[in-house]
Order: C-alpha cells, then sequence, then structure tokens
C-alpha cells in the first residue's frame, strides 16, 4: 500500500444530479479515479511487482518439488500445478487477500472522524468504496499481475490459455473475486462502528483468507472434513475460483456453477453489508456541529 | 544486533567503534523499553495482536505439513529435515524482525520529514529508526519458529557430534546478524527511491521462505546466487548440510558449511556501509 495515498472520502459539494444515468457516471468516474490514484505509485507498484515475482519463483519450485513426487496430485498435472502458483501470485493483490485498498482509507476516515460526514453525502457509501475498489483492482491485475506472470513463463513452462473466450471467463470470475472480497472487506470495515479499532479482527480475516482461499495451496489438497468445508466457504471465490477458470479447470456446467457460486457469495455478502451498514449508522454521533 | 550494525563501519580506531556500538545498544534498548511500556498499557489488545501473529506466521509450517500429507519426502528431505530448516530461517528472521525491522517504514519517515528530527537527537540515528514501534508482538515469530526448531530436533535423527551440537547456536546466531543486515541494507534503498520497502520485503520475508525449503528443489543458478550474491544460504542452508549430513547440490568445500560467522560479519560491515552512504546522500525533507 502507498503509505503516501491520501484516502480519499466520497466527494464533497453538490449532489451528482439527477439526471437518468448520473449515478452510474458519478461510479465510472470513481473507479476511474481510483486506477489513476494507484497508476501514480510507480516506483512502489514495480517494487511490489517484483516482490510477487520472487514468491512466484520460490513457490512455484516447491510445488514442482511437490508434483514431482506425488504426479497429478489433486487433478493438476505439474504445470498446470506452477501455473497455478503464478495465477496466484497475480491475484493476491487484486482481490486483496490480504485486505488492504479501499479497507485503509475508511480505517483512516474512522481515525479522523471523516467517517461521520460520509455517511451524510449524497452518494452511497457502499457503492462509493465500491466503485474506488474495482478501479484499484483493475490497476493491480495489470500491474502486479501482467509482470510476474510473464516472468515466470520466461523460466517455467505455464499452462496459459489460447483460446479468448477462456480469457473473458477468467476475467468475470476475478471481477466476481473482488466483489466478494470487497463484500467481506466491507464487513471487517464497518465493526470499525463497534470496536475502538478492527486491527483484531483484521489480522484474523488475513488469516482465515489466506488459507480458505487456496492461496498457499489449491483447497482441493486440504485433508478431510476442512477439504469439504473449505470449497463452499467465500473466500474460495477468491483464488481458487478464478484460478480453476484460467487453467481451463471450470467448463461447462461446471463454469456456470463455479461463477455462480461466485456471484451468489457476492450477493449475500454485499447485501449483509447494506443491512450492517444500516444497523452502524443509527449507532454514529456527531459530535460538535 | 541493532548495535553491531550501527557501529560498523564508523571510526577508524576499534575503542570509538566498541563505544559507538555501546551507545548504540544503550539507545535502542531504552528506546524499546519505553515503547514497550507504551503497548503494554493495553495488555488485552497486545495478548490478541500476539496470538494474531503467532497464527498468521504459522500458517506457512501449516502448509508444509499439509504438503506432507501427500508424499513423505520433498526434494529427497523429511518432514523433521524441513522443520529444521524452517525453524532456523524463521526465528532467526523474527529476531531480526525484532530487533530493526522497524527500518522498512524508513521511506515514510523521510516522506513525512520525521526522520529529521532523528537526526537531531542526541541517540545513533539508526538505533532510534530499529528501536521506534517497537513491540514484544513481533516475538510471535520467534517463538512459533523456535517451537517447529525444538519439535524438529527430537523427531530428526542426527549424530550429535560436538561441531553439529556448536552449529545450531552459531547459525541461529549469525542467521539472525545477517536477516538484521539485510533488514537495514535493503531498507537504505529507501534514501535512493522512497517507495522501494517492498524490495526489502521480497529479500527479508522471501528469502525465509526460499530457506523453509531444501535447495535441492532450486535451480543450481538459483542457490549459487543465495551463496555468493546475497548470502542467505549462510543462514541456514549451509550449516544444515553438515547438521543433516546432507551432500551439497552445489558441491561446495566443507569450509563453507562453518562459515556463517564469516558471512555475517561481512553482511553487517556492509549493511553499515550502506546505511551512512545513505545518510550522507540524504537532504531532508526541508520541513
Amino acid at each position: 500500500m502507498p503509505v503516501s495515498a491520501k484516502p480519499g472520502g466520497p466527494p464533497r459539494g453538490r449532489p451528482p444530479g439527477a439526471a437518468p444515468g448520473g449515478a452510474a457516471r458519478v461510479y465510472l468516474a470513481v473507479a476511474a479515479g481510483s486506477f489513476r490514484r494507484y497508476s501514480t505509485y510507480r516506483a512502489a507498484t514495480l517494487a511490489g511487482a517484483f516482490t510477487n515475482t520472487v514468491f512466484g519463483f520460490i513457490l512455484a519450485y516447491s510445488f514442482l518439488a511437490l508434483w514431482q513426487a506425488r504426479p497429478g496430485l489433486g487433478g493438476y498435472d505439474t504445470a498446470q500445478a506452477v501455473t497455478y502458483i503464478w495465477v496466484s501470485q497475480a491475484l493476491l493483490v487484486t482481490v486483496a487477500v490480504w485486505g488492504g485498498g479501499f479497507q485503509d482509507d475508511v480505517q483512516e476516515r474512522f481515525r479522523t472522524g471523516d467517517i461521520a460526514i460520509d455517511l451524510y453525502r449524497p452518494v452511497d457509501f457502499q457503492g462509493w468504496w465500491l466503485a474506488g475498489d474495482l478501479g484499484r483492482a483493475g490497476f493491480h491485475l495489470v500491474a502486479r499481475g501482467a509482470a510476474p506472470m510473464i516472468a515466470g513463463a520466461l523460466v517455467f513452462d505455464l499452462r496459459v490459455p489460447h483460446d479468448p473466450l477462456v480469457w473473458a471467463e477468467f476475467l468475470l470470475s476475478v471481477l466476481l473475486a473482488v466483489l466478494v472480497s470487497f463484500g467481506l472487506r466491507y464487513l471487517v470495515v464497518l465493526t470499525g462502528f463497534w470496536l475502538h479499532d478492527s486491527d483484531g479482527v483484521r489480522s484474523v480475516m488475513l488469516v482465515v483468507s489466506m488459507f480458505f482461499s487456496g492461496m498457499l495451496l489449491p483447497i482441493g489438497l486440504f485433508p478431510g472434513l476442512l477439504g469439504e468445508i473449505a470449497p463452499l466457504l467465500p473466500w474460495a471465490s477468491l483464488v481458487q475460483v478464478p484460478t480453476d477458470v484460467f487453467l481451463g479447470r471450470s467448463t461447462g456446467a461446471g463454469l456456470l456453477g463455479a461463477l455462480g457460486f461466485q456471484a451468489a457469495w457476492a450477493v449475500v455478502l454485499l447485501a449483509l453489508g447494506r443491512v450492517v451498514q444500516l444497523l452502524a449508522t443509527r449507532r454514529v454521533v456527531v459530535q460538535g456541529g | 544486533m541493532a548495535d553491531t550494525m550501527a557501529g560498523s563501519g564508523v571510526g577508524t580506531r576499534a575503542d570509538t567503534l566498541l563505544e559507538r556500538t555501546r551507545w548504540s545498544v544503550r539507545a535502542w534498548w531504552l528506546m524499546a523499553g519505553m515503547w514497550t511500556r507504551a503497548v503494554m498499557s493495553y495488555r488485552a489488545s497486545f495478548v490478541l495482536m500476539l496470538g494474531a501473529n503467532i497464527m498468521i506466521t504459522s500458517l506457512d509450517f501449516l502448509v508444509v505439513v499439509l504438503m506432507f500429507q501427500h508424499t513423505d519426502r520433498l526434494g529427497g528431505w523429511t518432514l523433521p529435515e524441513l522443520g529444521f530448516l524452517y525453524g532456523t530461517s524463521g526465528f532467526a528472521l523474527g529476531m531480526a524482525n525484532l530487533f530493526v525491522g522497524s527500518t522498512d517504514a524508513l521511506g515514510a519517515r523521510i516522506r513525512a520529514g520525521t526522520l529529521d528530527t532523528m537526526l537531531i537527537r542526541p541517540a545513533p540515528a539508526l538505533a532510534q529508526l530499529c528501536a521506534e514501534r517497537f513491540s514484544l508482538r513481533r516475538l510471535g515469530r520467534p517463538l512459533q519458529a523456535a517451537a517447529v526448531l525444538a519439535w524438529s530436533l527430537t523427531a530428526l535423527d542426527v549424530a550429535w557430534t560436538w561441531d553439529r551440537v556448536l552449529l545450531v547456536p552459531v547459525l541461529l546466531l549469525c542467521g539472525t546478524v545477517i536477516f538484521s543486515a539485510l533488514f537495514i541494507g535493503f531498507a537504505t534503498l529507501q534514501f535512493w527511491w522512497g517507495e522501494a520497502k517492498e524490495i526489502q520485503n521480497s529479500f527479508t520475508y522471501g528469502g525465509a521462505t526460499l530457506l523453509h525449503y531444501p535447495p535441492t528443489i532450486f535451480a543450481k543458478e538459483l542457490v549459487a546466487g543465495v551463496v555468493f550474491g546475497i548470502p542467505l544460504a549462510f543462514v541456514n542452508w549451509l550449516p544444515a548440510l553438515r547438521i543433516l549430513d546432507r551432500p551439497d547440490p552445489l558441491g561446495l568445500p566443507t569450509a563453507f558449511q562453518y562459515a556463517s560467522p564469516l558471512a555475517a560479519v561481512l553482511c553487517a560491515y556492509l549493511a553499515g556501509l550502506l546505511w551512512r552512504a545513505g545518510l550522507r546522500a540524504y537532504r531532508g525533507a526541508g520541513s
């Protein structure tokens, strides 16, 4: 995360106008602004892509060793297993497996008290931050996904889809992954209305999210009951599902099921976020005037 | 470790170096104590964060354990042997992070102009930087790594000769110094390139992840790179080859397996030089 980034809250001033399509224009502008904002941290982005590449190399070798010992493990051939690592590195920051993105901004606004003002602005609170997060994710997919992937492809035998349709399916799956990730992070952020700081909740979320997203190991390799529960949890939408789509493991009805699973969690989490937001705003006490 | 670092490359006479080192250690100690008292005023929060810290760092080893659900060898090494590598590298990284990990905030400090405040205080700037926001919560990683190491030592089948016994504490100490030097050395990049924080992570956290796995699974060029380039191999790979009686994939002379202290001193010296070069290049924030 760029440390010097100034948290940008919803806009000050007049409502965006009641013209039809006005709201959509606002959200589009917010997403584009967020994309541009992240793209200004060129040095940090480059350094971050370098880190993704370094970890990609180390983990790819560890996977190679495992698949050498157990070829075809989990239904992945060796090339797919190595590709799994590079795709998951590309998604790590894009879907914010560690948390972050708008979460840091909102937390900062809790600290400064600006949050109270945000809630009375003419733009929807959840929609505003979601639009911004989509812009951020778009930038990170390109900047911190493509470069490590190319470095990985130069050294390892990767399984990159040739069919443009698979790429489209993958991008759709990533979009849904970002929505689910946003839904989860939004709920964590809202705990800030009750807790003095949500760092504790955030740390727990980090552990759960790293593990159950399939970021560390494909969740098909989890043993026993763990392996049965993990694919049903929302975190599976973050890394496991889009990576399997990329590898062409989900096709036909399986693909619809995978995307439907992500979409269902996105809807549930976003709706839950709405409800909690309603409860939270009732708690806000603005001091002074 | 902050101490040796702050002192190295400073002064031409031995007594000056010794005095400066002692002064740096004392400054670090006082400031770390101050931060500890501050943190301890929220005891419950501290315990929670320490617990979360241990859980987060345990994930890495959990992955290794899960891998061994599907195989009993990885690159020809057993789970207790990987436990030994994991424990030693995790402990060294964790201790270095505890002592000097705060240096990663250098870039933010330069941007905010707070480095200037440190420079005019009557204590070594590097010691201040290392102790800033010192938190015992960072004990999570070395504690968890030590537990894995202790388990691996009971599960390993090692012929414990005196040199092998001695190598264990030596590699833990030298590993801590090497990682500390990497933390500081790569932090100094931020003097020239303010947002290079992630580069430091690549070599510290990335380096530790590399060392969790046996050298046999990596390409020879990569292994050679961490022997002769960034000397991570001296943290645990090379001494572990001696302790676990494993062949060296590079076929290096046996002397390398005992050379960690030399590598540690060299790293500390270089980090000291880089820090001084960085300070000389620093122009201040102008605020």
